[in-house]
């Protein structure tokens, strides 16, 4: 129990992100229309690729005659940045086919 | 100084990610809100590779880290760039479970590192040396990663149809202790002997993998991309949980954040569908237990064909055709085809528009980009309240393998699974033409009613090569 306390004590700042945080991302996508559900999902997937970050520290520091860490590190890296490039890269695909949304005629002739 | 920049990195990262999320909510916005989003996460990445330091040390390693960035930049990329439309959402479910493995695998080398560390101590537990908060951020990471990671790969399996649906009697059941399993082993991994501690660790992060597929299995393929959302709001979580870990404010950010959004949007998606969330997790849509009540099947009377050329007259004479796209049009690749006949039928003076479902297809928003993409204008797609304003006045409603979306049964059958859900309307129509492969059900796995209407007609075949054969026959009028 103490260590608990101890702990949300030590992490203070962190809780106070987490719940801000709660809050910001409920506002931020309260009115999006059922049209962008998907890119959004999308976009939100991509984003949430900042593990990646963690993968690199754990890489990084990493003792290089540790095997198992260099290896398992290595394929966190390989999968996060799957994440990041290929979420980012499918969404900008999806959101491609928006484009000219609105005028009334399209110069692409994909 | 250095340590500082990186602060900043972390903070236009953070900011980045936040206005880039509320952008992707606008149409207008949203491809310059993803790339905002993409262009912070480069500035938190390169600034965590050159610029990170703990305890005055740099990161090394470098070339398994460029080395693994390099790969994985590659495959996400050709992977990305090469998918076709319809299977864009398998894309998103794949990607996602690959965040999760990289939380998960995190987790698993951190624990390695105080496994390592503290094995050589004698017989002493694991919480002598571990504070509660910190073993619990890496467990967490590790059972929310592997539940994302297993979840997504069987929904990715589910929707390029390589796995299919499953579910025994009493699966709910199983489940429950599975999960509760996962917990208590990991629960006992920080109760046990420091030197055998990595044995029940790796139990866990099993057990958490079992429960993944067994939490995806039985639920049905056409609420999968409800699914998809909800474990992308884990993997956020996940991600959450290494932010804790390195005291890292990005990860934390972008995690939490992704965990929120995510999980609001799912709820909105069950929401089009006018379901519950539980309902969609619990009630296995089109799984064993609602089929096998209606079992028995009803004499629905026999349906009528239409051939080619009566579609292409009736089409050509009418004064407002409505088009209803679904999966089917998906499948065939149509979107082009279907422009085709629109331009076609609109140079004879007939008004041509859309009706979207919003759950049309196999995702939210699936339609729209579909027509989208053969430059179908904006306006001529209207949503399914305004679609339903014009179904009385409408003459012709063509149907393009939609099923479930058109099922007049959501609303007078309370039996049905798919009873609530708001339809189109389309049996308001003067006629309704509806262009399906087979007279096989639609996704939910339910007859349709509406096909067996006196109004309704059909006209079986591929979608693409029905509409270029209509617009072949439409021209030689």
């Amino acid at each position: 129990m103490e260590s608990i306390l101890g702990w949300i004590a030590d992490n203070q700042q962190m809780i106070y992100i987490v719940i801000l945080m709660i809050f910001v991302g409920i506002e931020v996508i309260g009115h999006v229309p059922s049209v962008l559900h998907t890119p959004l999902m999308s976009g939100a997937n991509a984003i949430h690729g900042v593990v990646i970050i963690g993968a690199i520290i754990v890489m990084g520091k990493a003792d290089p005659h540790n095997y198992v860490a260099l290896i398992l590190g290595f394929l966190a890296v390989v999968v996060g940045t799957l994440n990041v490039v290929g979420g980012f890269v499918v969404t900008d695909r999806m959101l491609e086919m928006f484009k000219g949304k609105g005028k009334k005629q399209n110069t692409s002739s994909k | 100084m250095e340590v500082s920049i990186l602060t900043l990195c972390y903070l236009v990262g953070s900011v980045t990610f936040i206005i880039g999320l509320k952008m992707l909510s606008n149409p207008a916005s949203a491809r310059n809100g993803n790339l905002l989003a993409a262009a912070g996460m480069g500035i938190a990445i390169i600034g965590t590779i050159f610029l990170y330091e703990e305890d005055g040390k740099k990161l090394g390693n470098y070339p398994w880290i460029f080395g693994g960035i390099l790969i994985g930049g590659i495959i996400g990329t050709l992977s990305a760039k090469k998918v076709k439309m319809t299977a864009m959402p398998e894309m998103v479910s794949m990607f996602n479970g690959m965040g999760g493995a990289c939380a998960a695998l995190i987790s698993a080398v951190e624990f390695d590192h105080l496994f390592q560390t503290h094995r050589g101590a004698e017989s002493a537990w694991l919480f002598d040396f571990v504070a509660g908060g910190h073993y619990l951020t890496i467990i967490a990471g590790a059972i929310i990663g592997s539940v994302s990671f297993a979840g997504s790969m069987i929904a990715w399996g589910k929707l390029s149809g390589k796995i299919k649906d499953m579910s025994f009697r009493g699966q709910h059941i199983v489940n429950l202790l599975v999960l509760l399993l996962v917990l208590a082993t990991a629960a006992f991994t920080y109760q046990s002997n420091v030197q055998s501690a990595n044995i029940p660790f790796y139990i866990t992060v099993g057990l958490a993998l079992v429960y993944g597929i067994l939490f995806v299995m039985p639920i049905g393929g056409a609420d999968m991309p409800v699914v998809i959302s909800l474990l992308n709001s884990f993997t956020g979580v996940a991600a959450a949980c290494g932010g804790f870990l390195y005291n890292n404010k990005v990860m934390l950010t972008g995690g939490i954040l992704v965990g929120a959004a995510g999980t609001l949007l799912t709820i909105l998606m069950c929401k089009a569908m006018n379901r519950s969330l539980k309902n969609v997790l619990i009630g296995s849509f089109g799984g064993s237990s609602a089929a096998g009540a209606a079992g028995v099947k009803k004499d629905q009377g026999s349906y009528k064909e239409i051939t080619l050329s009566d579609t292409a007259v009736v089409m050509s004479y009418a004064n407002k055709v409505l088009i209803v796209p679904g999966y089917g049009l998906a499948v065939a690749q149509a979107q082009h085809a279907c422009h085709e006949l629109e331009k076609l039928l609109e140079s004879k003076g007939v008004e041509v528009k859309y009706a979207i479902h919003p759950v049309a297809g196999r995702m939210p928003g699936h339609m729209n980009v579909l027509l989208a993409e053969a430059d179908v204008s904006y306006d001529k797609l209207m949503e399914m309240e305004q679609a339903n304003d014009e179904f009385p006045t409408t003459d012709v409603v063509l149907i393009l393998g939609a099923n479930d979306v058109v099922n007049p049964a959501a609303k007078t059958d309370p039996s049905s699974p798919i009873y609530g859900m708001p339809i189109l309307d389309v049996e308001l129509a003067k006629n309704v033409i509806v262009n399906k492969r087979s007279m096989k059900p639609g996704y939910a796995g339910i007859e349709n009613d509406l096909f067996f209407q006196p109004k309704t007609s059909m006209l079986f075949g591929d979608a693409k090569k029905v509409l270029q054969d209509l617009i072949g026959e439409i021209k030689n009028l």
